[in-house]
């Protein structure tokens, strides 16, 4: 008896230590996204792609490596739109779900601590949406299919100051969000860079559970500014700019990608139209590859993708296009792992269906930007394209 | 001048709330010796609950479709009712029997903060994540005045607080119920002796307690269109606090005590860096209490409410 004992434990420890053999039957990606939260809108969008991609693959029997089709098996994690659960749910993916990849999280705010995460463990992250270069600065395993906010902010800035002939702006941020402090802070430096010191008459901020920004916007009225800029999540957004129609406020917004949601017009109605923001596709006026994706993607959920569903569409494909090019599936997941991520790692470019991209040595994408005007009935209507 | 007066709106009409809010911690504490820390809950569940009324009643999409005049003058008084029936439930179902079997207060907020999380949760479960945006049931103007701006929305929320105050202060002072109210606060144990229907009147408590924050619910969807399942964790903390600065217990100190946090935190956005709204706003009111440990209206042992 006790001889058996000692020889399963041996046999456990042999098989902890040898760490990373995995059963090689199906490909496993994680997904750490936020299904609720402040932005739950964001984590079904992707979760929707994904499964849309997922089911058309598994309909014709699976991935193809090697010659030989597995399926694949895809698991989603809810991070809650929290940076401590990020990490949480990223690790409990990489280690007792020995997922391949992770895709996720989508907001810089979780991305940026997850992808240490995945870094450190040395699994290959495609995070679809996170725009904060903090995300895959120095980081070899971590990737992205968004451009960089340092990209974004000189797009929007530029654009403002050409369509509503601005010098004077207003700002708005989430002190506690990487992407919008980050954002912010960009854009304050292109926008006094242009225009001279004082040029942003008002960098005002929030916490992450606030719902009544009257002070901030009485501030920032008063100083007068051409337009108010609004690097934040489609929620706030929408909170934000009825509330400043309420304190008087008749000139422009600008909002950023995480404007880009479905659910901004649900929640924000008239005041939002006639805005503009920046993003990374605009779905009115697709054509070719972009087209077949929006069509399959609205004829089953009803709806038309915004562009996280589209972004998290790209960045499976090059996940998986990566895992293809292994040949074939290794027992050993560390060996597969740096496969995978060396094959990312040597994409040179890709045709997405958010546009065209290149790869960066930091594996940023070199990719266009859309401004989307929203228009009078809530679409997101195509207004100018900024390639770098 | 101008910038200050505005301010001054700003934070009278945020500070509606708080008030609203902690109206019904200060009176559940006042009678019952409870801090009901699924009140913050409450107030999210009256806000769905109007969602809900409101769009099943509303021209096109509701299946009365009334008009938005006839819609909100039934809104109102059917959130408060119905939501007046959640708190009683949550007394029925997890106070009371706690407090027959004679459990120390410890542990009835204990349960109090657990409903909370089951409100909360059981709204995620049940509703999902996705927020909701109540429909206008008011023509939004916005007026203008001597540069200050000011809707009729934000005006008839200030003036809906105050009248709430004012109508229960008349209960607490003026009626047979109040005047049993302020006997349970005095001494609950000599009550039933007296005649008194002890259960009845915390009912009554609770009932009045939730109204004010299905009110507040509903003001608060009309103002902040924008439901989510944890909208009244931090609102309710918050007004909690108000009421403790106040003087827990005391009607009139959650009503100062909601309008001065709300003129803090508004006031500190407005004049520091809004980075601070927080840090400076609670530092101040820990100021104040560790002047008056009992809040402003409170004092130490007597009868409250």
């Amino acid at each position: 008896m006790k001889n058996i004992v000692c020889a399963s434990l041996l046999a456990c420890v042999t098989a902890l230590s040898a760490g990373g053999v995995w059963a090689a039957e199906t490909i496993k990606i994680g997904f750490p996204i936020p299904l609720t939260g402040e932005i739950p809108k964001v984590g079904e969008s992707s979760k929707l792609a994904a499964e849309l991609f997922r089911e058309e693959v598994n309909a014709r029997g699976g991935l193809d490596v090697g010659g030989k089709k597995y399926p694949l098996e895809f698991i989603y994690e809810n991070n809650e739109a929290k940076p401590d659960v990020a990490i949480n749910v990223t690790l409990k993916l990489i280690t007792r779900d020995n997922v391949l990849a992770i895709i996720g999280p989508q907001s810089s705010r979780q991305a940026v601590p997850a992808g240490g995460v995945a870094n450190d463990n040395e699994t290959p992250m495609i995070s679809p949406w996170s725009t904060n270069p903090e995300t895959t600065r120095d980081r070899p395993w971590v990737f992205r299919a968004a451009f960089l906010d340092n990209f974004q902010a000189p797009v929007v800035a530029n654009f403002a100051a050409k369509q509503f002939k601005a010098k004077k702006a207003a700002v708005l941020f989430e002190i506690s969000n990487d992407y919008s402090k980050g954002l912010a802070d960009y854009f304050k430096a292109v926008w006094e860079n242009k225009n001279g010191k004082a040029s942003v008459v008002a960098f005002e901020s929030h916490g992450p559970k606030d719902q009544d920004f009257s002070a901030q916007l009485t501030k920032m009225i008063a100083a007068k500014p051409d337009f108010i800029f609004l690097p934040e999540n489609y929620s706030f957004a929408a909170a934000i700019i009825p509330q400043a129609r309420d304190l008087g406020y008749k000139g422009y917004f600008m909002g950023s990608d995480a404007w880009g949601s479905a659910e901004l017009m649900k929640l924000c109605g008239d005041a939002c139209k006639g805005q503009f923001f920046s993003t990374h596709y605009a779905a009115a006026g697709a054509q070719g590859a972009t087209k077949a994706f929006i069509d399959k993607y609205q004829k089953k959920y009803g709806y038309v993708p915004d562009d996280v569903a589209a972004l998290t569409w790209d960045s499976v494909v090059l996940m998986t296009e990566a895992v293809q090019k292994v040949g074939k599936l290794d027992k050993n997941i560390d060996k597969m792992r740096r496969a995978i991520r060396d094959n990312l790692a040597a994409v040179k470019e890709f045709k997405g269906i958010t546009g065209n991209m290149r790869f960066d040595e930091q594996g940023d994408p070199v990719k266009c930007a859309v401004i989307v005007e929203i228009g009078q009935q809530g679409e997101f209507a195509f207004k100018e394209s900024v390639c770098p | 001048m101008e910038f200050f007066l505005q301010q001054c709106v700003n934070a009278l009409q945020w500070g509606s709330f708080y008030a609203l809010i902690a109206l019904g911690y200060t009176l559940v504490y006042g009678v019952l010796r409870l801090i009901n820390f699924a009140h913050g809950d409450v107030f999210m569940v009256g806000a769905y609950l109007a969602f809900f009324i409101a769009t099943g009643f509303l021209a096109p999409e509701g299946a009365f479709g009334f008009s938005r005049e006839l819609t909100l003058w039934l809104t109102i008084p059917l959130t408060m009712i119905l939501t007046s029936l959640v708190g009683v439930t949550l007394e029925r179902v997890a106070y009371r029997p706690l407090m027959r079997k004679g459990a120390h207060r410890l542990y009835v907020v204990i349960t109090a903060l657990m409903c909370g999380l089951i409100l909360e949760n059981g709204n995620l479960a049940l509703l999902g994540a996705s927020r909701r945006a109540l429909p206008e049931l008011l023509d939004k103007t916005v007026y203008q005045i001597g540069g200050v701006a000011v809707t009729n929305l934000k005006l008839w929320v200030i003036v809906a607080a105050v009248l709430v105050f004012c109508a229960l202060h008349l209960i607490v002072t003026r009626t047979r119920m109040g005047m049993a109210m302020r006997a349970v606060s005095w001494d609950r144990f000599a009550l039933p002796l007296m005649g008194i229907p002890l259960e009845r009147v915390i009912v009554f408590t609770f009932v009045l307690g939730s109204a004010i924050a299905g009110l507040g619910g509903l003001l608060f969807a009309m103002s902040y269109p924008a439901l989510d399942p944890y909208m009244g964790a931090m609102t309710g903390w918050k007004a909690f606090i108000a009421a403790v600065v106040g003087g827990i217990g005391e009607i009139r100190g959650a009503f100062v005590g909601g309008f001065l946090l709300a003129f803090v935190e508004i006031m500190v956005a407005a004049f520091l860096p809004s980075t601070f709204r927080d840090l400076f706003a609670f530092s101040t009111l820990l100021f104040i209490l560790w002047l008056r440990p009992t809040g402003l209206f409170g004092r130490p042992l007597t009868s409250k409410i």
